[in-house]
């Protein structure tokens, strides 16, 4: 098809990404009677924000004292003073408001016996500035993100959204002056290409965990986001800091919920010492995930691993009662008897770190804008494109996310990104002209795939990838690691150019979305890496054993990495909150 | 299944129907295709085609024996897609 014959749509709002964060959004949209488009690669329920069982982080203090404040002092820290102060600040008073809302829409929280909602400890969650453990995660028994997804799902039906289910999102269209106009889609069905034209387009595409060979996520999460940011000429914030879940199954990747050491599980090496009692004397198996996931590492790397192999720990509920498994952990018992065929109520489990989590990503303010350096400017709006959810780097996590922060963070910012759209509409009420050369690029790209003939296989690249991550970019971080995974992801970036595919078909050339996926994912490593080897300290989730200490003086600032020549540059943290004191680093000890 | 005349088209639009939110979901389900779909009847391949349509998080309970269906084609399906996982 000719580039002038391919239809058109106008919206006022497109969303890329039918998870949490674009159906909050969406929702938030349509109420206010804007004209909204989801385009979902996978149908909207089937989104990956349907894996999340653990909960939401919200201070109702319904189980013991809790308070906004604590609520961000133990954010700021465990981003290893990465973290945005004025964004966490909004994200923790927010929370109640965010669990009250989806519960209004329909989510049934687990309740307490005097009717409240139920609230679990997770790790990294305290009371009063670093005291005692505290009860701060929200749940709908183990399915909360099935509850949150679906619940949104039906309000947004109700309220008229419109849904293009199992399409694909190529590229965004940008015109010269810098200005975001919409995206370049296809239907997956029928492989027809549809130009939607926006007045505002919002990014909510998710993770990229199909960086590594043994992750947490499904194969949806492909960075298509953060590869379409890059191609904009975006930059990336913050991609070195990927996190690692603790405990993942060994050589499998799915997760065992922090839920399990929350209800008193622990962790064992092979002479069945609890070892997190060395590395984090005070919250022990609820330190935070990257402390965890570091000394399990050790243990191992120091020949204390158990199996024939010593390649993993122990995760050891058998001690726990039998009704409390079944009752809270029900999940965590099927998953282990389906996929290792034992019953943990009689035998540990065995655990390994676990890709899990992309802290990086499209650098936005705490309205979601795209933010982008402009001559002396560090943050300047990008005009009609915003980012929200774990494709965004607003930035809350810093260099390490905690447990149940992640539903928060889709939710709080998926809205206030979508009131700020509506502001926008109300100033901006027409659409931009849109010339062909903006849609070039797009078109381009897509029909690439049409015609090349080189000889390499994109399911080959993608294993070698995953692999050169997980062995360059994983846990285990030198210079010379990092280095060598610089120029391992850089030749595999050009053998991608002479990939080609065999099905030429339009109807469900899967063959073509998966080469698509991979350039995506081809560009987030390269953001991922080069970031990675240039940060000459130790910080949350970027672990170097070449540089073990923390470097505030050099280093509390974000990464920013542009495609364009493979450029990084830097920017300060936000360190002032809105209305409170700063919350100074600290050395960041459980 | 009219629409998805040819073969390999069968073939990557189940495939695509497979691509699911959990990975437990990912790997349970292209298990399966990659070993055991071929080997299903017709009337199989149209209880798998049904299950397919099932929300991720009813797929899941069922596949984790956290439920069981009282159909017993479904609850046979779900056996045989459990057993192509366990390693
Ligand atoms: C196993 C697991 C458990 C977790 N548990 C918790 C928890 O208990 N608590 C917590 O707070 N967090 C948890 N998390 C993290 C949390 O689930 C995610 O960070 C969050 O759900 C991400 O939501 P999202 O809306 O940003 O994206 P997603 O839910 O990943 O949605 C992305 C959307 O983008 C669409 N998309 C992507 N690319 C394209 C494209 N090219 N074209 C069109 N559409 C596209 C997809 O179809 C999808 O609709 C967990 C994560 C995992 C992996």
């Amino acid at each position: 098809m000719n580039i002038e014959d391919i239809p058109r749509r106008r919206f006022d709002a497109l969303i890329i990404g039918a998870g949490g964060g674009g159906l909050r959004a969406a929702l938030q949209l349509a109420e206010a009677d804007a004209s909204v488009a989801v385009v979902s690669k996978v149908f909207p329920t089937r989104s990956h924000t349907v894996a999340a069982q653990g909960g939401m982080n919200a201070a109702l203090a319904n189980v013991l004292p809790d308070n906004w404040h604590w609520h961000m002092f133990d954010t700021v820290k465990g981003s290893d003073y990465l973290g945005d102060q004025d964004a966490i600040e909004y994200m923790c008073r927010a929370a109640p408001k965010a669990v009250y809302e989806m519960e209004h829409f329909g989510v049934p929280f687990s309740r307490l016996d005097n009717g409240k909602i139920y609230q679990r400890p997770f790790g990294g969650q305290s009371q009063n500035f670093g005291g005692e453990q505290a009860a701060r995660t929200c749940a709908a028994a183990d399915r909360t993100g099935h509850a949150i997804l679906h619940s949104l799902y039906q309000q947004n039906i109700r309220a008229k959204t419109h849904f293009f289910d199992e399409y694909f999102a190529v590229d965004l269209l940008k015109d010269e002056q810098g200005n975001i106009l919409g995206a370049y889609v296809f239907d997956i069905h029928s492989g027809e290409e549809l130009i939607i034209e926006a007045k505002t387009t919002l990014l909510a595409t998710g993770g990229a965990g199909q960086l590594f060979r043994t992750t947490t996520n499904a194969l949806i999460n492909t960075g298509d986001g953060m590869g379409m940011a890059l191609r904009a000429g975006m930059p990336l914030q913050d991609m070195e800091f990927f996190q690692f879940h603790p405990t993942g199954i060994a050589g499998r990747g799915m997760l065992i919920t922090e839920g399990a050491r929350g209800e008193g599980g622990y962790l064992v090496n092979a002479k069945g010492e609890r070892f997190m009692e060395r590395y984090a004397p005070s919250a022990k198996d609820l330190a935070s995930r990257d402390v965890v996931s570091r000394s399990i590492y050790t243990e191992v790397k120091e020949g204390r691993g158990c199996g024939p192999e010593k390649d993993h720990v122990l995760l050891k509920l058998d001690h726990l009662p039998e009704d409390v498994l079944q009752s809270r952990l029900p999940g965590i018992r099927q998953t282990c008897i389906t996929f290792l065929g034992i019953d943990p109520a009689d035998q540990p489990i065995p655990v390994y770190p676990t890709a899990h989590y992309t802290m990086g990503g499209v650098p936005t303010n705490r309205h979601g804008q795209v933010v982008i350096p402009v001559k002396d400017t560090p943050e300047e709006p990008v005009t009609g494109l915003y980012a929200a959810g774990e494709c965004a780097c607003v930035s809350v996590h810093g260099a390490n996310r905690l447990g149940g922060n992640s539903l928060l963070d889709i939710l709080v910012f998926g809205r206030s990104a979508a009131n700020h759209i509506i502001e926008y509409l109300k100033e901006n009420r027409f659409h931009k002209v849109i010339d062909e050369k903006v849609i070039k690029q797009a078109y381009n790209r897509l029909h690439r795939w049409d015609t090349n003939s080189g000889d390499e296989s994109v399911d080959d690249i993608r294993h070698e990838l995953q692999k050169v991550m997980e062995e360059n970019c994983g846990v285990f971080r030198t210079q010379d690691v990092l280095n060598n995974g610089v120029e391992e992801v850089s030749k595999l970036a050009e053998r991608l150019k002479n990939a080609s595919i065999t099905d030429q078909s339009e109807l469900f050339n899967t063959a073509r979305v998966e080469a698509l996926e991979l350039e995506n994912l081809m560009d987030v490593a390269l953001a991922t890496v080069y970031s990675a080897a240039a940060r000459t300290e130790s910080r949350g989730a970027h672990s170097r054993v070449d540089f073990t200490e923390r470097d505030d003086k050099g280093w509390m600032r974000h990464t920013l990495y542009t495609s364009e020549e493979r450029k990084l540059d830097y920017k300060p943290v936000r360190t002032k909150p809105m209305s409170v004191d700063s919350f100074p680093p600290k050395p960041r000890v459980y | 299944m009219s629409e998805y005349a040819m073969p390999e088209q069968v073939n990557s639009a189940l495939r695509w129907r497979c691509r699911r939110g959990m990975l437990e979901l990912d790997i349970l389900l292209n298990e399966f295709i990659d070993k055991k779909y071929t080997l299903l009847d017709n009337s199989q391949k149209e209880v798998f085609d049904q299950v397919l349509d099932y929300p991720d998080q009813l797929l899941f309970d069922l596949f984790l024996g956290h439920m069981e269906s009282s159909d017993t084609k479904v609850s046979d399906l779900v056996q045989t897609i459990r057993q192509s996982a366990s390693v």
